[in-house]
């Protein structure tokens, strides 16, 4: 039975401003019980106040094929990296 | 020794309150590693563990009103059948998977009025307990109405088992929704909420979602009741042996 229902992933948004993180997937007939069943499985300590469910089949994803001309010349430019910029204590975290 | 006083009355009540939610928070338990899915089974986990935190706190306030110095502890695990208060519809075997939700349906249609009615309760402890409470089983209704929906109204199978389910534990619903004259007075001062006030808002959910599931309520046949007097079915003697072993055979043990 399990078997035939598809695949979800699932989205938490934990603190009001903070942006929904993928924690996992699970198995659902529909969007309603993936959401239900993610309230179950991924929120019993008030991790979240949001919750987005997705079908595991609608996500299109890179190919790890692809990692090299997808990824590999960012790493040559350094200046891509705020790294040379020294933050003022007043500031905080960024 | 005259009439009860309220003290007995509300103690009883709280057992009342207490056992319902141990027993039926201990059967939901036996489906831990058995739910269709594992999605299911950790809702079911869930759903256990909230109806035993509910059970701690009503039993710790039943203990206190007795004043024996009795905790939820030897509440649960040191009391014979006898002793038990709570509604008969909770002990039934969890047959298969349909039946129990149908139980938990039906259950939840009652207890989620009963505790928004404890919520305003006169007496601020019960109130207490029971805004804690009410969250949760809010939750387990919105859930179990939901699958109770979807499988009548889903294949032949589910609609066939669905409503077998419903014939076998209709007849307890009589013994879910009764009062005594205890919680009649109770009620009189505004303790705990007014048994039609339950009723008609457990009949209003249950026509509703029920006409929607696409199942029929048996019209006539049997109307067991029993509970509050500790009356029960054969099947509480089975729970209690297994739940209460280890305090029997341990006296005093602890994790």
């Amino acid at each position: 039975m399990t078997s035939e229902w598809p695949l979800w992933e699932v989205f938490i948004r934990g603190q009001h401003g903070l942006s929904h993180r993928h924690v996992g997937s699970l198995h659902a007939p529909d969007a309603a019980m993936a959401i239900n069943n993610a309230r179950d499985v991924y929120t019993r300590r008030n991790e979240g106040v949001s919750i987005w469910v997705v079908r595991s089949s609608d996500i299109a994803a890179s190919a790890p094929g692809e990692k090299g001309p997808l990824f590999d010349p960012s790493n040559s430019k350094v200046y891509r990296h705020p790294t040379f910029y020294e933050v003022p204590e007043e500031a905080g975290n960024m | 020794m005259g009439a009860p006083s309220p003290d007995a009355d509300l103690q009883a009540f709280l057992l009342r309150m207490g056992d319902s939610c141990l027993i039926l928070g201990h059967r939901v338990s036996e489906w831990c590693g058995h739910a269709p899915a594992l999605e299911d089974d950790i809702a079911m986990a869930n759903v256990a563990l909230d109806l035993i935190g509910h059970t701690r706190l009503w039993l710790e306030l039943a203990g206190e009103v007795e004043g024996a110095g009795r905790s939820a502890d030897d509440l649960a695990f040191l009391r014979d059948a006898g002793g038990f208060r709570n509604v008969l519809l909770v002990e039934l075997p969890n047959g298969d998977f349909g039946n129990t939700l149908m139980r938990q349906f039906l259950f939840d249609a009652w207890h989620v009025p009963k505790l928004r009615g404890l919520a305003a309760s006169s007496d601020v402890r019960v109130a207490g307990v029971a805004q804690t409470a009410v969250r949760e089983a809010n939750y387990h209704l919105s859930r179990s109405t939901d699958l109770v929906i979807r499988l009548g109204d889903g294949t032949a199978e589910s609609h066939g088992r669905m409503q077998a389910a419903l014939d076998r534990l209709w007849p307890y619903t009589f013994d879910l929704l009764d009062v005594d004259d205890g919680e009649a007075a109770l009620a009189g001062v505004g303790v705990v909420p007014r048994a039609a006030e339950v009723a008609g808002a457990w009949r209003d959910h249950v026509e509703t979602a029920l006409a929607e599931a696409t199942l029929v309520a048996p019209a006539d046949g049997p109307e067991h009741r029993g509970g509050r007097p500790g009356l029960h079915t054969e099947h509480i003697g089975y729970i209690l042996a297994e739940m209460q072993f280890l305090q029997r055979a341990y006296p005093g043990a602890v994790w």
